[in-house]
């Protein structure tokens, strides 16, 4: 029976991804004497090394074996659980995903850098080991070949070994990386012919390694095994020439065997396959839970019920059967928007497989930076679209750079300022209407508002006269080639990046927003949608075009009281709405379309709130409720303003779904226009806004 | 039935004889139509469909020669009349008016855009040698919307530059 390892190799390189973050999550938080974490990581490295070795992926064998006998070394309490032991294996982590990552890609791997750190774990696994060697010696000094041995080892598999996918071979091959191995096959046990069972075991063996390995590190090639066989391992300090003798005429045969197996033919034929499972994997892969699947399973069992109901109703139609008529399309209704959602949410994966990166992140930089630093991490079981999570990791990766660096202030300077040496940085993620939101918060110094305001006054970004509200002097920041670091550091300061971050936010239909407080700490929050594709609308008629309105901008719909209604400053119309005078805006006045009503009294206004400035909209009319899909304007024509896409309604017909923040800033915009056109008189002003 | 007679009937390659449909060997395609009294054409493979003319749904704050944006099928596709974009004769919308769907893909991304014209006249097939430089005597329509003039029997032909025209709400 021969199977094709290659169909495991993606999931094997997926697991052993998942595992170096495991380690590396655990590694971060390992104290001492914290047996759970230890063996945690233990176990990851050896999973990684078992797997590696039965695909004959060599390099990362070597590498992860030497990782695993320090960590086996720290286990056994025979190493203080050390900060530079620790910085090493962190390395050696990132080493192995370059490794991982190279297999993944097929492209060979020459970093200089893995070598240097087999080279740093070798020297510190001899140290102990001549530490504890020196102790061995004392008890047996006639020992002069320091710690090569013999073990006398034997194996009586159970007869369904094989059948639990188990090869001795394997087993073998792995002993023979330990030392020189000879062996011997008892063949006594097999029986007659007829009672032969072809796939039952029936051969046992005994071997003999020659090795500087310890008694554990043989046990543990059997660990999967031990359950299923006898196995006795015996310390045989015999001559070493006996030795020989009784060995060589087997020892050829095993060495022609390791030699065989790493033959290069293995390997190319290997990356072959790899080759042409690669496009396949391109396409990326989710892990759902069973339970998903089940709930979409009986979604869609449902759904055939109705279907059949429906359609049994439909075969001999009368005017009496009206009624379950309707509920069965209530049903079917029911049932098309519960396997919706469900659909929806096999894409939806937590948000901590991006939050689960920043923990190493913030460990490197506060070395760098020499800055201590605790990262809270907040609702990582969040759950958003894979689409989202995937495009949002750098943004967010930038913005915590930007909180270590810029944010936290330096360990005299807090302490100046009576604050924790050690700062603070929270990430946190949470759900609100249909957003998701990710914070960052730090408690280091705060936006400098002057630095800010003189630093865009030096790069021409802003005119002197103007005055800037606190946001807006905030939302500077995202101006291309910004930066007030007063020297470039390398970990930020270039003044690419936030401008690319809102950029990218933007893209994502989110939004992100600043507040500071100087000598406090700064908050930047990050709204993203839930989900990019669909939509819950409000469908409003102006003149004789429908527009959509998101449904979570809005606050209220209302019948406009011609006495709430206020003019103040000129042409500025506010309505009151109990403590708040929120502006209107004609929606047929920003758009230049016709409508049926222009008259403000007994208008309809749909008050909607984005940016933290509520409006109000003026609609001729206020239609259904429902979910849209929404559909790119951009794909056929371009951006345009105070809309943010399209899509179809029911009657076939193309709505536009409004951009409700869009619409905010070209109401400001023409307001400011206008104000420019009074201010004609005043040339030196104008132009201040754009 | 006789199956000999029925495989008979059926033509052998070479046999069709379809009156009043000619089918081109060399040379390109391509759709003619009228914008008031001239004829223009563009490349046949880059029409997506011909579709008779529906009212789209408004684009705000757009040129005024972008009449909106339809339903194709769940595509949203823009709407651009050619008369007001090019200034020939009279944007009004009769039965015969029609937009013609045309679709071309440059490097990366692919575009569909429908263009209002009167009507759609002919199919003309042409060699390459037979399509002439314009001259560039400042018509209504900008040069590098035009790739050349095709002689039809006494009539010309303006034939539009598809990718142009393709990039057309930039300009």
């Amino acid at each position: 029976m021969s199977i094709d390892l290659s169909q495991f190799i993606p999931s094997f390189l997926e697991e052993s991804l998942e595992g170096l973050e495991l380690m590396e999550t655990s590694l971060l938080n390992l104290q001492q004497g914290d047996d759970d974490s230890i063996n945690a990581i233990f176990r990851a490295a050896h999973s990684i090394k078992g797997g590696a070795g039965t695909f004959g992926f060599n390099e990362v064998t070597e590498f992860t074996h030497l990782v695993e006998t320090l960590l086996d070394e720290m286990r056994d309490g025979r190493r203080e659980i050390a900060q530079p032991d620790i910085e090493l294996l962190l390395v050696s982590v990132d080493c192995l995903r370059i490794l991982i990552e190279a297999i993944r890609d097929e492209e060979a791997c020459n970093n200089s850098n893995i070598l240097a750190t087999a080279k740093r774990l070798e020297l510190a696994l001899d140290n102990s080991n001549s530490e504890s060697r020196c102790k061995l010696s004392n008890e047996t000094s006639d020992q002069q070949n320091n710690a090569l041995s013999t073990w006398l080892i034997t194996f009586i598999p159970e007869p369904h070994l094989v059948q639990t996918g188990n090869d001795p071979l394997l087993l073998f091959n792995a002993l023979s990386e330990l030392g020189e191995v000879s062996l011997e096959a008892h063949s006594k046990d097999i029986p007659s012919l007829l009672e032969l069972d072809a796939e039952a075991l029936y051969l046992s063996w005994s071997l003999a390694i020659k090795t500087s390995a310890n008694e554990d590190d043989i046990k543990e090639v059997f660990e999967w095994v031990e359950d299923e066989c006898q196995l006795t391992i015996t310390k045989k300090p015999i001559d070493i020439q006996d030795e020989k003798s009784l060995v060589a005429p087997l020892h050829d045969e095993m060495t022609e065997l390791t030699l065989a197996k790493q033959k290069p033919s293995t390997a190319v034929s290997v990356t072959q396959e790899k080759k042409s499972q690669k496009a396949k994997n391109d396409s990326g892969s989710i892990r759902v839970g069973v339970d998903k699947v089940d709930s979409l399973i009986n979604l869609v069992g449902e759904l055939v019920i109705t279907q059949s109901m429906l359609s049994e109703l439909g075969n001999d139609f009368e005017m009496s059967k009206l009624a379950r008529l309707t509920t069965g399309l209530e049903q079917l209704l029911q049932n098309t928007k519960e396997l919706q959602e469900s659909v929806m949410r096999i894409r939806m994966l937590p948000i901590s497989f991006v939050f689960n990166r920043f923990p190493r992140l913030v460990h490197d930089l506060s070395k760098k930076t020499g800055k201590e630093i605790t990262l809270v991490i907040d609702g990582e079981q969040t759950e958003l679209d894979k689409t989202v999570m995937e495009q949002i990791g750098d943004p967010l990766v930038h913005l915590v750079r930007n909180a270590v660096d810029h944010g936290i202030e330096s360990k005299a300077v807090r302490l100046a300022n009576g604050k924790a040496e050690k700062g603070t940085i929270t990430l946190a993620a949470y759900h609100q209407g249909g957003n998701i939101v990710i914070e960052i918060n730090d408690d280091g110094g705060g936006i400098n508002r002057q630095a800010v305001f003189e630093k865009a006054l030096e790069k021409g970004i802003v005119d002197a006269n103007t005055t800037l509200s606190e946001s807006q002097v905030f939302d500077l920041i995202f101006e291309p080639g910004f930066s007030t670091a007063k020297e470039l550091s390398d970990i930020s300061g270039r003044g690419v990046g936030m401008d690319v971050v809102k950029k990218n936010i933007q893209s994502l239909g989110g939004r992100i927003q600043i507040e500071s407080e100087p000598g406090k700490g700064s908050q930047f929050k990050v709204y993203l949608p839930l989900t990019l594709a669909i939509l819950d609308g409000q469908l409003v008629k102006v003149g004789s075009e429908v527009y959509i309105i998101p449904l979570v901008t809005i606050v209220e719909s209302l019948q406009v009281k011609e006495q709430l209604v206020n003019r103040v400053s000129g042409d500025m119309v506010l309505y009151r709405l109990r403590e708040d005078n929120v502006p209107i805006i004609p929606i047929y006045n920003l758009f230049n379309i016709p409508a049926e009503n222009k008259e403000i009294s007994n208008a309809l206004l749909v008050v909607v709130e984005a940016d933290g400035q509520k409006v109000g909209l003026m609609v001729d009319d206020l239609l259904a409720q429902q979910q849209v899909v929404v559909k790119s304007l951009n794909e056929n024509y371009q951006q345009v303003d105070g809309i943010s896409g399209a899509t179809i309604l029911g009657d076939g017909s193309v709505a536009m779904i409004l951009d409700i923040p869009g619409m905010i800033q070209m109401a400001l915009k023409k307001s400011q226009r206008a104000q420019q056109v009074k201010l004609a008189n005043k040339p030196q002003l104008a132009g201040v806004s754009s | 039935m006789d199956i000999q007679a029925l495989a008979a009937e059926i033509p052998m390659e070479g046999e069709y004889n379809l009156e009043g449909i000619d089918f081109i060997s060399s040379g390109k395609q391509f759709l003619a139509f009228i914008l008031a009294q001239e004829q223009y054409a563009v490349d046949i493979l880059c029409v997506e469909e011909i579709r008779s003319w529906e009212n789209p749904t408004k684009i705000p704050n757009a040129p005024s020669y972008v009449k909106g944006v339809i339903n194709m099928r769940g595509i949203i596709v823009p709407i651009i009349d050619l008369r007001l974009k090019f200034g020939i004769g009279d944007a009004n919308y009769s039965e015969t008016t029609v937009v013609i769907v045309l679709t071309v893909e440059n490097e990366d991304k692919s575009r569909t855009i429908g263009f209002v014209v009167d009507a759609v006249s002919d199919v003309l097939n042409s060699e390459d040698d037979e399509v002439k430089n314009a001259p560039d005597f400042g018509g209504c329509v900008p040069q590098k919307y035009i790739d050349g003039l095709i002689n039809v029997g006494d009539n010309v032909v303006t034939l539009l530059n598809v990718q142009a025209l393709q990039a057309i709400e930039a300009h």
